[in-house]
């Protein structure tokens, strides 16, 4: 392979990555980590280096579009992202006191649970949320408009000291395994707070950018972001997610939802493995 | 949304500057990464045709700048990988201006709680970079 088709395969990789990332709030390294490391046989080094590139630009790449369509519930967002870096603090200073293979085996067994009660609400109606202080307190409710059935919908958010204390799970989490946490974000969003799920994987694509900037200073510094890797990813990702984000708000909520069990599905099988191995 | 009242069009005004500034960072990094690239294949026409380069470029035996200096260093002999570094250095630092530019908008808007968890954010992630590890 020259490095010319090396460079258009890796960017056609991203453009996928990067669209499935966007439609569901995750960061694309599910996708971009096993192909440049099993396809295309890179250093893991430089391929974690690409994916933290991935996380970053699926964020940015789509959040402008999600912000301005009202469909990032930004209060929601930045409350929560106390937790998930507090978490990522955590995580990092446990790293090592904590047996990485049961986490694998415990969060593989959340996420396999996650998406089980994911997939029922599929045919649920949202109706009135639990009263919730905290909530109102901090003003979290919000609104947008559902392009896919021309409705403007109002929610209630609820449950927030519950999102906010398994938001800082899903922190701690990607500090000590190195996973996108956007693959706990999203469920704790739709189960716990009962935000509608389109609203969840926009939100949790806002968030995930700023916790993986936080960390990618020091790959950067570290050698680990080989630009030649990187390039493709990064403007494969973001043309992605640009691309994605302009979809999101004409598909159906239902489908969003299934599309993203069967990838948590996936995750909780590969860490599993992980964890069992 | 119909930004009835006062205070949805300060949301409203915040909404497009997170926006905006989200979209001129992801612009100029995507600029400066695509320029960079192919300054890189214009320097290594090999690049084109030469089937063993890959591996050198993908297993750990190239350099590439790292730090700040050396990053502007490379810009002045127009480097290609200076330029694709320059624009993910943009790209990184996106989403932290999008946090402090936020407390500026929750300032403006009189939202003092808002300020304050934004800050904090602020802090921690500056509280991240220094400390080496953390996870996205």
């Amino acid at each position: 392979m020259t490095p010319a088709i090396f460079l258009l395969v890796v960017f056609a990789i991203s453009l996928g990555a990067g669209l499935l990332g966007s439609l569901l709030g995750l960061g694309g390294g599910i996708i971009v980590i096993p192909a440049l490391t099993l396809l295309l046989h890179v250093d893991i080094r430089y391929a974690i280096g690409a994916s933290i590139i991935s996380v970053i630009a699926t964020s940015s790449g789509a959040a402008a579009t999600y912000v301005r369509e009202h469909m990032t519930n930004l209060r929601v967002a930045m409350f929560l992202e106390v937790a998930t870096t507090t978490g990522a603090l955590t995580g990092a200073y446990v790293a090592g006191i904590i047996s990485v293979r049961w986490l694998y085996i415990i969060f593989g067994i959340v996420m396999a649970y996650s998406a089980l009660a994911m997939f029922r609400k599929r045919h649920q109606v949202s109706g009135p949320v639990p009263h919730d202080r905290l909530a109102e307190r901090l003003n979290l409710h919000g609104d947008y408009f559902d392009e896919a059935t021309k409705e403007h919908i109002s929610y209630r958010v609820t449950h927030t000291p519950v999102g906010f204390g398994l938001m800082y799970v899903a922190g701690l989490v990607s500090g000590l395994l190195g996973i996108g946490s956007g693959a706990l974000k999203v469920p704790a969003m739709d189960l716990a707070m009962h935000l509608p799920i389109k609203v969840s994987t926009a939100t949790s694509n806002f968030m995930i950018g700023v916790t993986a900037a936080a960390s990618a200073g020091i790959y950067f510094a570290r050698g680990d972001i080989n630009p030649f890797i990187a390039a493709p990813v990064a403007t494969g990702v973001l043309g992605g997610a640009a691309l994605g984000s302009h979809l999101l708000g004409r598909i159906r909520g239902s489908a969003i939802r299934v599309l993203f069990v069967l990838v948590l599905i996936w995750v909780s099988a590969e860490m599993l493995l992980k964890g069992v191995r | 949304m119909k930004p009835s009242s006062e205070a949805n069009i300060q949301v409203a005004a915040t909404e497009k500057l997170i926006s905006n500034l989200l979209r001129t960072g992801v612009f100029s990094s995507a600029a400066l990464v695509l320029l960079g690239t192919i300054v890189t294949f214009l320097r290594h026409p090999a690049y084109m045709r030469s089937v063993d380069q890959q591996h050198q470029l993908t297993d750990g035996r190239i350099s590439f700048p790292t730090t700040l200096p050396a990053i502007v260093q490379g810009l002045g002999h127009l480097d290609g990988n200076a330029v694709v570094m320059a624009g993910l250095l943009v790209l990184i630092a996106t989403p932290i201006l999008r946090v402090a530019i936020s407390i500026v908008a929750f300032l403006q808007m009189r939202d003092r709680v808002f300020a304050a968890i934004t800050t904090l954010v602020l802090l921690l992630l500056v509280a991240s970079l220094s400390l080496g590890r953390a996870g996205g």
